[in-house]
């Protein structure tokens, strides 16, 4: 990323985003539910003001200038998030409304295509839904089994003990980059190497990664790659799907419709090259768009810098609640993403995450998405605080006063 | 404050230990409801004669949750069906208007937990 800056000014950074200095309940609001999703910038907002101001007509039809305008900043984008991932060609980037549908996408194409009945799709045991429920819905459909990497505990590390003899008849490997829950950071590089040497293809959960850790599709050595636009800054219902060249020109389209077709008959149509033979329809335009201007704005901080400040908010915040009592803390010590999943014992996480919205904290509670780990480390729900580059170690701080008087009122007279 | 207003000493006594908690060897009918998004899993028993002759509830939740299941079985125990149905409408009315409405007297301190409604 030759655009990294060594030092970002993050005080300067975070007067960015407006929405974040505003009384909530009364209170300065602290914004820790990043995993969920990000605050956007003044600049992500400006691209989309400007496109509707200036911009706006169809794309890919028109001969007339705003048509043109639109076609450059939609493909202009393409190029954009090909950039951002390092991916070897622009074809390769597939636009969709999320990493779920872009997961959904590759489930119904060349899922269909290559899964057959008593082939193995393996997961891991830490997946977000969205990488759960397509295969699960995919192994219905075509008699395929699923399998599960364990994950070890509370620590929330991968179990590989056993990864060849899983690989051992795979079709796929799909696995999340960064737990949603637990902030583990899987070695996704290292993953990749073990199932291509066992023939088996690989699809990288990239949500909690792409704006938050240097994502580069080459090095990892992936086929296929989904991440989320509103996560890392830009709008939401924009999202990604990176696939390999040949993968994708191999795949059967998913939905029909304008824009994925070269030519259409009554009785048959052919398909339009890659990536247009995915987006069926006239697509979201402001979205990549947004999502363009949000990837010049992490690239200028740069993704190293911003992984090692929320790396650094995250095993302070990790230390600091250990420092409260009756507490359970979930995933790494170390070397964890921007995230802390935790249970007080004193409150329920519900209960937790309630109080401290009246005190301004915006924390979320509840399964994450992850039910099954949640059910296999015996609880039925945490509540989480995840960074960005605009909180600061003082917010975290009135985090633990605040949390600290939600136990405090807890326990008075019990 | 809203907060303080549902967070009532009554209903963190209730949350903290709940009154007819535990399982019916006798019930009659038994429901369970969940709510994923809070984590919430109740599961109710009853044993049905011309009343609600005995009534105990299990599982976990968050305070209000807990609080609420314990009250109400408090409320209901001993009362006909069509009484306990009318319970019922009292109370979801009172907690899903959009606006505060004065609770019917007889929910008693279940309308301790009329503050509910302004959390959907």
């Amino acid at each position: 990323m030759a655009e990294t800056n060594t030092s970002p000014d993050w005080v300067t950074l975070r007067s960015d985003f407006r929405i974040l200095d505003q009384r909530v309940h009364g209170k300065p609001l602290i914004y820790f539910d990043n995993a969920a999703t990000s605050q956007k910038p003044k600049s992500v907002i400006d691209a989309l003001v400007h496109y509707y101001e200036s911009d706006n007509a169809n794309v890919h039809r028109g001969i007339h200038e705003l048509s043109n305008r639109s076609t450059m900043g939609f493909e202009g984008a393409r190029k954009r998030v090909a950039r951002f991932l390092n991916a070897a060609s622009t074809h390769e980037i597939v636009f969709t409304r999320g990493t779920t549908e872009a997961i959904n996408l590759v489930a119904n194409t060349w899922g269909v295509a290559n899964i057959k009945e008593g082939d193995a799709i393996l997961l891991t045991e830490m997946e977000h839904h969205s990488n759960l429920v397509p295969w699960q819905m995919l192994a219905a459909r075509v008699g395929a089994v699923l399998r599960f990497v364990p994950v070890t505990g509370d620590d929330g590390l991968l179990d590989l003990s056993e990864l060849d003899r899983l690989l051992d008849g795979a079709k796929l490997f799909a696995f999340t980059h960064i737990s949603n829950t637990l902030g583990t950071v899987n070695p996704a590089k290292a993953l990749c190497e073990r199932a291509k040497a066992a023939g088996v293809v690989t699809l990288v959960d990239a949500a909690q990664s792409a704006g938050h850790y240097p994502v580069d599709v080459q090095e990892i050595g992936c086929d296929f790659l989904a991440f989320s636009g509103h996560k890392i800054c830009g709008p939401t219902g924009i999202g990604a799907l990176y696939g390999r060249e040949v993968l994708l020109e191999a795949m059967p389209p998913w939905q029909g419709g304008g824009e994925m077709i070269s030519s259409v008959d009554y009785e048959k149509s052919r398909w339009n090259t890659i990536p247009h033979k995915f987006e069926a329809g006239t697509p979201d335009i402001s979205g990549p768009i947004g999502l363009a201007a949000a990837m010049d704005y992490l690239d200028a901080i740069g993704r190293e810098n911003i992984f090692r400040h929320d790396q650094a908010l995250a095993e302070y915040a990790y230390q600091r609640l250990a420092e409260l009592p009756r507490h359970r803390l979930f995933g790494p010590a170390k070397g964890r993403a921007g995230l802390v999943s935790f249970l007080l014992d004193d409150a329920h996480a519900h209960d937790l995450v309630t109080l401290a919205d009246g005190e301004g904290l915006a924390l979320r509670g509840g399964h994450h998405c992850n039910q099954p780990l949640m059910k296999k480390l015996g609880v039925k729900s945490t509540a989480r605080a995840s960074f960005y580059f605009y909180n600061t170690t003082e917010e975290i701080d009135r985090m633990i006063d605040i949390l600290q008087k939600i136990q405090e009122f807890f326990s008075r007279g019990s | 404050m809203d907060l303080e207003e549902l967070y009532q000493t009554v209903v963190l006594d209730h949350s903290r230990k709940p009154r007819n908690f535990g399982q019916l060897s006798d019930a009659t009918v038994s429901v369970s409801g969940d709510n994923p998004m809070c984590g919430d899993e109740i599961t109710l028993q009853m044993k049905l004669g011309d009343r609600v002759e005995a009534v105990a509830f299990s599982g976990s939740g968050c305070s209000i949750c807990m609080a609420s299941a314990s009250l109400m079985t408090m409320k209901v125990k001993g009362k006909t069906i069509a009484e306990a149905e009318a319970l019922l409408g009292h109370f979801q009315e009172m907690a899903t208007s959009e606006t505060a409405i004065e609770p019917d007297p007889s929910l008693g301190d279940l309308a301790l937990l009329a503050g509910v409604r302004k959390f959907p």
